[in-house]
């Protein structure tokens, strides 16, 4: 069942597909922080079509799966426009814009946990309102999402072996063609479940720490709302931010 | 440009039923596994407690995906076949059981301490404490997560068009095959059958909610 | 109103110890109190009060010394002529003759408030349905919230949700009752309701009460006794007219001092 002399052999090439996944959830990640700016700033825009399409688009993507959304982009988008993007750079950008969603989400929660009661006095003391965000509420704001942001990182790691659906050589592609070349299944599929088991694992170590890191610096959180059935507020911790994470995760 | 529309329905038909099965069936076990993996991650026994931990730390630590083509593909090397059905139902519900099991010891962990302690303080036994004091209070924390996770999942029955299982996606596929110049249009459709699933699934949380919290909120 | 000490205590605090992590929060502590009879314990913040009230309810575990109720050990069982630390079977049957009101009420939102007292009689006595609404409707009666029954504690004012867990608590005739701070969190206008109905209780006699309170004019017309206590002892205990009227200890002297 399992030969220790054939999975030693394949090891390296299963940790060197790595990178490819590595790249995809750095570049996906990126472009989700980036898009979710946009969506989250659009969704507040006084212009009521731009904050309707934005809401939509945030809505349709959070509600439909991320293989089809690959599809969508990788085969229907070059018959439309002509454009047929690398299998890396459709999978960053499905996974980006996929994400995006969600980000903006994790912004929108940061800024609503900003109390009013800083606006109010941002505003007594007539700051305008570039100062009002970047002197009040952004500082206040951004700590408690970097937690939930590290988190996100680790779930689009976790969904970069989706993206071999559009040929892209990922990990889990590797660890199939393999089994296509020794008809060995047991050995390469394995590796893969244990390599994501343990860099998922260390990731969620450091995202700890930076956590650890962050909580020093914060008011040491309030106090565990007594309301019965509020929405959301199923974790105890005291970020109001990560209560809303509506990915698992 | 014509799009034959009405050639497309009967086979997203057929791929929604074997979508809805799955997903329920999925469902149904990824309920199960997450009462009994919130339960024994609160439970006061530390061995119990371990069991769980390692379940949840195991089963969201590696990716759906690789899940199902374990299951399907590596796992009868080591002596277990089993069919499509049972193994995307297997890989998903234990996927979506741990990250379940987060939500329902979330939902426990959040009910008040003084409830628990007005219950001690009336004689209740721990099992009663738990059925009639924490548990009712919890369940109505847990339903808004649940509902995303319950979407989360039904999107997640896509991932067995890998395993060669005839879903919605996987017929969108043959289809396309079939009908090169309607890809758009395909997986367009496609986008908005499971739009209207995920509607569904948040509608009918909301409303069960809703009644849950009549009077009391 | 006063009882005397001849039968045994229904409650006995010997050399009782609790530490929270590196802090000690009760010294040692020695207190007997006699069936029927009204303790008043005070004392500022940090004093342990709370902490005390909290060990006979089964709530903290002494981390030193002994709890007797009714005769029993509470927090150690006999097995084999030894005593060791309770099981929760133990602690179960020894619960059943304590109660305790609590300072943010801790009413169960998902239930009516009938439901709210006839909960515990169905469950743990397990008496009827129409037994356990008899019993509730007469406590309910006696708290004056017969009228309420079918809202939920939401719906209630802090003073009414107070009295309902008063009623919840004493529906289970227990022999002692632990009233720990149970106006502290009520907006001033609604403290008199419930201190008239725990007067009420306390006429009546036969329940012995632990009334942790900074309300003095009440401790003062309900007590046999007062215990002052500061950072976990006591420091001095009486009836009340010779606390209130006649301290001796300059701590409560000072302490009494706010109050005046």
């Amino acid at each position: 069942m399992w030969d220790w002399h054939y999975a030693w052999s394949i090891l390296p090439g299963l940790i060197a597909s790595l990178g490819t996944a590595f790249s995809a959830t750095f570049w996906g990640f990126i472009i989700a922080c980036l898009g979710g700016l946009v969506l989250a700033g659009a969704s507040r825009s006084r212009i009521t079509a731009v904050r309707l399409a934005s809401r939509g688009f945030v809505q349709f993507v959070r509600n439909t799966p991320l293989l089809v959304q690959l599809f969508f982009l990788y085969y229907s988008l070059p018959m439309v426009t002509g454009i047929a993007p690398s299998a890396f750079l459709t999978g960053i950008v499905g996974l980006g814009l996929h994400f995006s969603t969600y980000m903006s989400e994790v912004y929108r929660a940061g800024i609503d946990a900003v109390p009013k009661g800083q606006w109010e006095a941002a505003k007594a003391l007539n700051f305008n309102g570039r100062q009002t965000w970047i002197t009040v509420v952004l500082p206040q704001a951004i700590p408690p999402m970097i937690p939930v942001m590290g988190n996100y990182l680790i779930i689009i790691f976790k969904e970069t072996p989706v993206l071999s659906a559009i040929t892209l050589v990922e990990t889990l592609l590797t660890a199939k063609n393999m089994t296509s070349a020794s008809f060995r299944f047991f050995e390469p599929y394995t590796l893969v479940g244990i390599l994501f088991l343990l860099i998922c694992l260390a990731m969620s170590l450091l995202l700890r720490v930076v956590e650890i890191r962050y909580n020093r610096f914060t008011t040491g959180g309030k106090k565990e709302s007594r309301k019965p059935a509020e929405r959301r507020t199923n974790d105890k911790s005291a970020n109001p931010v990560a209560n809303r994470e509506v990915y698992p995760g | 440009m014509h799009t034959p529309w009405n050639e497309f329905v009967p086979l997203l038909w057929e791929g929604l039923l074997v979508t809805l099965e799955v997903a329920i069936y999925s469902a149904a076990a990824a309920i199960l596994l997450s009462a009994a993996g919130g339960l024994c991650r609160v439970s006061a026994s530390p061995a119990v407690q371990w069991l769980a931990k390692i379940y949840i730390g195991l089963f969201r630590g590696i990716p759906l995906l690789v899940l199902l083509i374990w299951v399907y593909f590596a796992l009868p090397f080591a002596g277990v076949e089993l069919p499509k059905v049972a193994a995307a139902v297997l890989a998903i519900g234990l996927n979506y059981g741990a990250f379940g099991s987060e939500i329902v010891r979330s939902a426990i962990q959040a009910v008040p301490p003084g409830q628990r302690e007005a219950a001690v303080a009336l004689n209740f036994t721990p099992a009663q404490r738990m059925i009639h004091i924490i548990l009712p209070q919890a369940l109505v924390r847990m339903l808004p997560p649940f509902g995303n996770l319950l979407i989360e999942l039904v999107k997640a029955t896509s991932l067995i068009y890998f395993i060669t299982l005839s879903d919605l996606t996987y017929q969108a596929m043959i289809l396309r095959n079939n009908f090169l110049p309607s890809t758009a249009q395909i997986f367009g459709l496609l986008l908005v059958i499971y739009f209207l699933l995920s509607t569904v699934i948040s509608t009918g949380v909301g409303w069960l909610e809703r009644r849950l919290t009549e009077g009391r909120v | 109103m006063t009882n005397p000490q001849t039968l045994s205590p229904i409650v006995k605090y010997t050399r009782v110890r609790k530490s929270f992590g590196d802090l000690e929060v009760i010294k040692g502590i020695d207190l007997a109190i006699a069936p029927g009879e009204k303790v008043a314990l005070i004392g500022p913040s940090g004093s342990g009060k709370t902490t005390l009230g909290r060990m006979l309810m089964t709530l903290e575990e002494p981390t030193d010394g002994t709890i007797e109720v009714d005769g029993g050990h509470l927090w150690h069982e006999e097995k084999n002529g030894k005593l060791v630390r309770a099981g929760e079977k133990h602690l179960h049957r020894m619960r059943g003759s304590i109660g305790m009101v609590f300072q943010h009420f801790n009413l169960f939102p998902h239930m009516k408030v009938l439901d709210n007292v006839t909960a515990a009689p169905r469950k743990v006595l397990r008496l009827s349905k129409e037994e356990s609404r008899a019993r509730a409707l007469e406590m309910l009666d006696k708290v004056g919230l017969a009228d309420k029954i079918d809202m939920y504690p939401s719906q209630l004012s802090g003073g009414q949700k107070q009295r309902v867990a008063i009623a919840r608590a004493l529906v289970m005739h227990p022999k002692v009752m632990v009233f720990d701070e149970v106006t502290s969190a009520l907006d001033p206008e609604l403290v008199g309701e419930v201190l008239e109905v725990i007067k009420g209780i306390a006429e009546q006699g036969e329940m012995a009460m632990l009334l942790i309170t900074h309300e003095m004019d009440f401790a003062r017309d309900v007590a046999d006794r007062v215990v002052f206590g500061v950072e976990g002892r006591i420091v001095e205990e009486g009836p009340p007219e010779e606390i209130f009227g006649n301290p001796q200890s300059d701590r409560l002297k000072a302490f009494l001092g706010r109050f005046l």
